[in-house]
């Protein structure tokens, strides 16, 4: 008997498909949520620093001013207007708008770009203020 | 016919039993979160790098002790829901997802508690 199993078609599976922009944001904003929870750490560390005296609160500040830290910092601060302006995407949809495929596409890439300018935009004003 | 009201419905529905309780915080605090997390960018901007006795002073300034609290309680509830929805999502093994769900439950009080703490004993101890 021929083995009839073997030459069924395949449903199509996740790698066939195009990575598409609005696929890309939706898995960017969970990676950004993970870091953030991650990284409220570091705010707990500066807030605690800050509560427990000026020694403790100067190392702190001394790791946060270091390259790697400012590197951390500078990751931090993008991943969460990312991941706050990819919160308002979901609000919007929770309410029923922006469905629309180009919109919502244009509303992606839209994402990513204002995430990216607004963290530079804060680290400029904070290079400026400092 | 169906009697039952739509919200009647979807009480205690999900395989958490909770029905829509859990969307629906994520997305409160995610509200809250908003105006709050712009203000602490804004907080962060002006007082980044400069010395303690400044940011503490400022740190203790009432209102924004207030914001800062309130910012600390609505983070921790929508990060620990958040990691929630992750470990459901792709942890399968039941044991290891309890594990995961209780560490998580742990980890969010836990550094909640301590902001909290270090909030309350800047603004009113300085």
């Amino acid at each position: 008997m021929a083995n009839v199993t073997n030459n069924r078609p395949l449903s199509p599976h996740l790698q066939i498909y195009k990575f598409i922009p609005t696929m890309a944001m939706s898995i960017v904003h969970r990676i950004t949520g993970g870091a953030l929870y991650f990284g409220t750490l570091l705010v707990a560390a500066w807030l605690i620093a800050a509560a427990s005296g000026e020694e403790y609160f100067n190392q702190v500040n001394w790791l946060f001013g270091s390259i790697i830290g400012q590197l951390v910092l500078f990751g931090y601060t993008w991943a969460l207007l990312h991941h706050l302006l990819g919160g308002l995407r979901h609000i919007m949809w929770d309410v029923g708008y922006g469905f629309e495929k180009e919109f919502s596409t244009m509303l992606a890439k839209a994402n990513l770009v204002a995430s990216i300018a607004l963290t530079v935009l804060v680290w400029v004003i904070v290079l400026i203020v400092r | 016919m169906d009697m039952r009201t739509p919200l009647g419905k979807v009480r205690g529905l999900g395989s958490a039993k909770s029905g829509t309780e859990h969307f629906w915080r994520v997305r409160t605090t995610s509200l809250a979160l908003v105006p709050l997390l712009v203000f602490y960018v804004v907080f962060l901007i002006i007082y980044a790098g400069k010395p303690y006795a400044e940011v503490v002073g400022a740190l203790a300034n009432p209102f924004v002790a207030t914001i800062n609290g309130l910012t600390v309680i609505a983070s921790i509830i929508h990060m620990r829901l958040g990691m929630e929805e992750i470990i459901q999502d792709y942890i399968h093994s039941e044991i290891t997802k309890l594990v995961l769900l209780i560490l998580n439950a742990f980890f969010s009080l836990a550094v909640g508690g301590l902001c909290l703490f270090a909030v309350l004993k800047i603004a009113f101890a300085g």
